[in-house]
């Protein structure tokens, strides 16, 4: 059942490219399927326009996560993945779209999946991911003044940015 | 040809100071045992040393035999604060604001190596080791500590607050 889904999901955004639904040249061939889910690998202006598709014409009714992986040396560096859940057809999909360090912006779900709120500022507290619409990006797992992103692969394993002052006789490391 | 200092002092002080010295330890001694086995301990809860916790603290390991079952939960009825578990930068305030809230006499216990030293994180959230923020009266070894290990340091913290002085006026006070 689930690859019947799969591939008119696929055909459907294909077609949605070629008529110029999402921006042209930007959706990339979709990866596949892993582990039961398929992958498909986006521009970051075409994500949007894939998961409204996904919600309201597949029925993924549930947003699962928004993440992302750090590939230190990589170019673009950052992969932002979203992972969406269909409870009409059970089945899984991931999408996921490139962003350089230089500008690390992706869209904002919020519009379609209120849920997408805390975790595009979670995301936004670990890997500093800009989510373009998402308009609170306060720290929501950090605290406000905490300098960085720790998830990110050149932030110092040991490094710590105490709230409270230490007592005497203990250095800070890092 | 030692030269001692002999203090000189009207007849009679030297024994009126003995007797007050000897009454002054007899009182620290006997305050101290009524404190030993009056902990009321404020269980600051954060992880998974909890279950030990509750373990500990239920029939089969009882902490009551110690004086130390009824848990406050409020911080200005507790003298020992129990930190079971990790905690984070982001906890370290509130921890402190319990802590100062506390009234004297006070002890704290790290409960668990997570409480004691960090444990096994070394990453941006946890702080390693709460002696950084409060000061430490007792520190349990353990991922989470056996029973009897909280038992053997509630024993050695009963120790440790029988031999302490105990004065009646504080600097504070």
């Amino acid at each position: 059942m689930g690859a019947e889904v799969f591939d008119r999901i696929q055909s459907r955004l294909a077609k949605g490219e070629e008529e110029g639904q999402s921006p042209p040249g930007q959706a990339r061939a979709p990866a596949g399927v892993s582990h039961g889910i398929l992958v498909l690998d986006l521009a970051p202006g075409a994500v949007a326009g894939a998961a409204r598709v996904l919600k309201e014409e597949f029925g993924f009714d549930v947003f699962l996560d928004v993440t992302a992986v750090d590939w230190p040396g990589r170019e673009p560096r950052f992969e932002v993945v979203w992972h969406f859940y269909s409870t009409a057809h059970k089945v899984r999909v991931r999408l996921k779209a490139r962003v350089a360090e230089a500008s690390p912006a992706a869209p904002s779900l919020t519009p379609l999946y209120g849920s997408a709120a805390f975790m595009e500022r979670e995301c936004h507290d670990m890997y500093g991911i800009v989510f373009e619409g998402n308009a609170d990006l306060r720290p929501i797992l950090l605290y406000e003044g905490f300098v960085g992103h720790p998830l990110r692969k050149d932030y110092p394993k040991e490094r710590e940015q105490p709230l409270v002052p230490y007592r005497e006789g203990f250095e800070e490391r890092g | 040809m030692d030269k001692r200092v002999i203090p000189i002092e009207p007849a009679g002080a030297t024994a009126k100071s003995a007797a007050f010295e000897y009454i002054s330890t007899r009182k620290d001694e006997l305050v101290g045992w009524a404190r030993k086995f009056s902990i009321f301990p404020y269980p600051f809860v954060t992880a998974c040393c909890a279950m030990e916790f509750m373990a500990v603290s239920s029939t089969p390991y009882d902490t009551d035999r110690f004086g130390a079952a009824l848990p406050r939960f409020s911080p200005r009825q507790s003298d020992l604060l129990m930190v079971v578990g990790t905690v984070t930068h982001k906890q370290a305030p509130i921890l402190l604001k319990v802590y100062e809230q506390m009234c004297e006499p006070k002890w704290v216990m790290a409960f668990g190596v997570c409480a004691t030293s960090g444990g096994f994180y070394q990453n941006y959230a946890a702080v390693p080791g709460i002696d950084r923020i409060v000061p430490v009266d007792i520190y349990i070894p353990g991922c989470p500590p056996r029973p009897e290990t909280v038992i053997d340091g509630i024993m050695k913290l009963q120790e440790k607050i029988a031999r302490e002085k105990h004065p009646i006026l504080t600097k504070d006070f």
